[in-house]
């Protein structure tokens, strides 16, 4: 064998006094990190197998386990760091293109942690939202550009005379981004259909399909049309809440999918209408989408087929010419915009794609709301920003720089037990989520998970109502796009006038 | 009366239920101890059955016709107020007619102070069994 130059990325250290030798973390995983040597009745354990995922940290009953980062370092150097030295010995070793899970884990500048929320103080009263009434609740989907009325019957009661489009109703502004079946386990969508059904929200079905069991969740699934069109059939289309047609993934912008052979199961297969183990590729682009005018026919095909009764979503990556790709999107009849900025999450995208390529979502997402209100046309889409939304004040900072809601994944799925390893393109997950192995995905109960991740919807909308009421506003409506309760620390001016938003000590 | 019921869709193998068993139905009852002094001595009350992907953990069904007391020689082996199937151990002798006709094989050895049949108890003195309270993903439920 010839001698590898790459460094473990981990080390896992046993406690061996409080070891019992009881195998649980042997049993729980996948990569065989850990080994019982039955000769010496002890267990092993193989660094160089870790994946860094601390299922068995987290199962151990002694608390025997500790898995750190590997401290060993190459001589120190701030350019040719660790990182870049061992994806060029592994490229090396392979010839292969270096995949990744999950959303990028370089350093790039957070905006969210530099924008800071205002507060009412003296001359505007805050609200309690304890004691007082807090509206969360959204529609997405296109409005009226203004409203008509008109009376009726002898008591003339005024009625709305501007027929309204389709609108999905959020009782709070929080949806489950697309991730399909396939990528992530039955357990897990079932989870998120139930959470969402549950929490008065959103989950999406990704390209995956939709799995007839679950129609009972149709009343708030949104479904996916993607490149590959897998799953995509009438019953499909007319199940869901809403269509939403995937140009671009913020973990991947310009990029197709990969769904391994192995991983195609006979329920997966029939959901994807694909033959059994046959490998499921997703093109990069939409093979009949090469214009903004392609984009409308494929709108006005998916309206037509769901009888106009349907909002229709576009999602796209966040790329440097978001704001006029979003404008001509409106213009194509698209009822949501859904923005993917580049810390998105993914099942598996090559490493130098998902680190390099795309914008931040708070940049992309202010420009698209400020492009489509010059132009006049915000009224006729909800805008939707996903990629990196970590907690509830990401949520309310994101409203406030123009987005009618967000869109969680990688949340959600730290919600029921992911620890961000970055593995999901192995299948290999020990927490029972990114994998289709009939050991793994049984570790990860729907009943359990569900209310996790209702919990988790429950207590962000908790907290974005304090936050709102200490703004002194009382309906989530009022804070959209309301950049003046925005202020940016550590920013440059074009930072700043791209988000529209003025630096922190800067009255009104 | 309520049991433990297994659900093998969300069983995982990976056996905290019989380590938690283990400890409960040990002296010291302290986890690291328990196995450093004791096992060997006395198996847990539950066991995993495991079949490829299937597992379920599988402990005393407390049957309505349980052939273990009709079979108990010292009549050791009775069906306490509740309905649970209790040994009782200053009465067992040892004679492992119970572990013969138990159709489940859930009645095993204790070697620690004479010869005791031992079975799960329902864990009297908690409110859960702790088999169950051990459990990561409720694969068991007292219900």
């Amino acid at each position: 064998m010839r001698h590898k130059q790459n460094l473990v990325e981990f080390k896992i250290i046993r406690d061996r006094e409080r070891c019992i030798q009881c195998e649980v973390c042997a049993r729980q995983c996948a990569f065989e990190a850990h080994i019982f040597d039955a000769d010496a009745r002890e267990m092993e354990s193989v660094d160089a197998l870790c994946a860094g995922c601390q299922r068995c940290v987290s199962l151990c009953p002694t608390r025997a386990l500790t898995v750190i980062k590997n401290p060993q370092e190459f001589r120190p150097d701030s350019y040719w760091t660790k990182n870049v030295l061992q994806g060029i010995y592994k490229q090396a070793d392979t010839g292969g293109v270096l995949l990744s899970g999950m959303g990028t884990d370089k350093i790039y500048k957070s905006y969210w942690d530099r924008i800071l929320l205002d507060a009412s103080q003296v001359t505007n009263p805050s609200i309690d939202p304890l004691r007082e009434p807090m509206e969360l609740r959204t529609y997405l989907g296109a409005k009226p550009e203004k409203i008509e009325l008109r009376s009726v019957g002898k008591t003339r009661k005024p009625r709305l005379a501007v027929k309204l489009a389709p609108q999905l109703r959020l009782e709070t502004p929080i949806m489950f981004s697309a991730m399909s079946y396939g990528a992530i386990s039955y357990n897990t969508i079932t989870a998120l259909a139930r959470a969402a059904a549950k929490s008065g929200t959103f989950w999406n079905t990704g390209e995956g399909g939709f799995p007839k069991a679950l129609y009972e969740y149709a009343p708030h699934t949104i479904v996916q049309v993607a490149s590959g069109r897998f799953g995509v059939h009438s019953g499909y289309l007319n199940a869901a809440s809403a269509v939403e047609i995937k140009i671009g993934q913020g973990a991947k912008p310009g990029i197709g999918g990969h769904l391994p052979g192995e991983k195609v199961s006979r329920l997966i297969s029939e959901t994807r209408m694909i033959p059994e183990g046959s490998d499921a590729i997703s093109p990069a682009p939409h093979h009949d989408i090469y214009s903004i005018e392609d984009l409308a026919q494929l709108i006005g095909a998916l309206k037509e087929a769901t009888r106009y009764e349907k909002p229709i979503s576009v999602k796209i990556a966040a790329v440097h010419n978001a704001a006029a790709i979003a404008s001509g999107i409106v213009r194509a009849g698209a009822d949501i915009v859904a923005i993917d900025g580049f810390r998105g999450g993914t099942g598996a995208a090559p490493t130098r794609i998902r680190d390099n390529v795309g914008i931040p979502i708070e940049l992309a997402l202010a420009s698209v709301d400020e492009r489509l209100r010059k132009e006049g046309i915000r009224h006729r889409a909800s805008i939707v920003a996903g990629g990196g939304i970590r907690n509830s004040a990401d949520v309310v900072k994101a409203i406030a720089l123009g987005a009618d809601a967000v869109y969680i994944a990688t949340s959600a799925l730290v919600a029921v037990g992911c620890h961000m390893c970055q593995k999901c393109y192995t299948g290999k997950c020990n927490w029972g989520i990114a994998t289709q192995n009939d050991y793994l995905v049984k570790r990860l109960n729907p009943d359990i998970a569900s209310e996790r991740l209702s919990n988790l919807l429950k207590a962000w909308s908790r907290e974005i109502k304090e936050m709102l009421g200490g703004m002194g506003i009382d309906a989530i409506e009022s804070l959209r796009g309301n950049r003046l309760r925005l202020r940016a620390v550590d920013m440059t001016d074009t930072e700043m006038t791209i988000l529209g938003i003025k630096p922190a000590g800067e009255s009104l | 009366m309520k049991k433990i019921y297994a659900k093998p869709e969300y069983c995982m193998a990976c056996r905290l239920c019989e380590i938690a068993c283990f400890v409960k139905h040990s002296k010291s009852k302290k986890i690291i101890k328990a196995f450093r002094e004791e096992r060997g001595e006395f198996q847990a009350r539950i066991i995993v059955e495991q079949s490829g992907p299937v597992s379920f953990a599988l402990q005393c069904r407390h049957c309505e016709d349980a052939g273990c007391i009709e079979a108990c020689l010292t009549g050791a082996m009775t069906r306490n107020p509740d309905g649970a199937v209790v040994c009782d151990e200053n009465k067992c002798v040892g004679c492992w007619s119970c572990i013969m006709v138990c159709p489940y094989g859930v009645i095993n050895h204790d070697r620690r102070r004479k010869k005791i049949a031992a079975k799960c108890d329902l864990c009297p003195d908690k409110n859960t069994p702790a088999c169950v309270e051990a459990c990561p993903n409720e694969a068991l439920v007292y219900e």
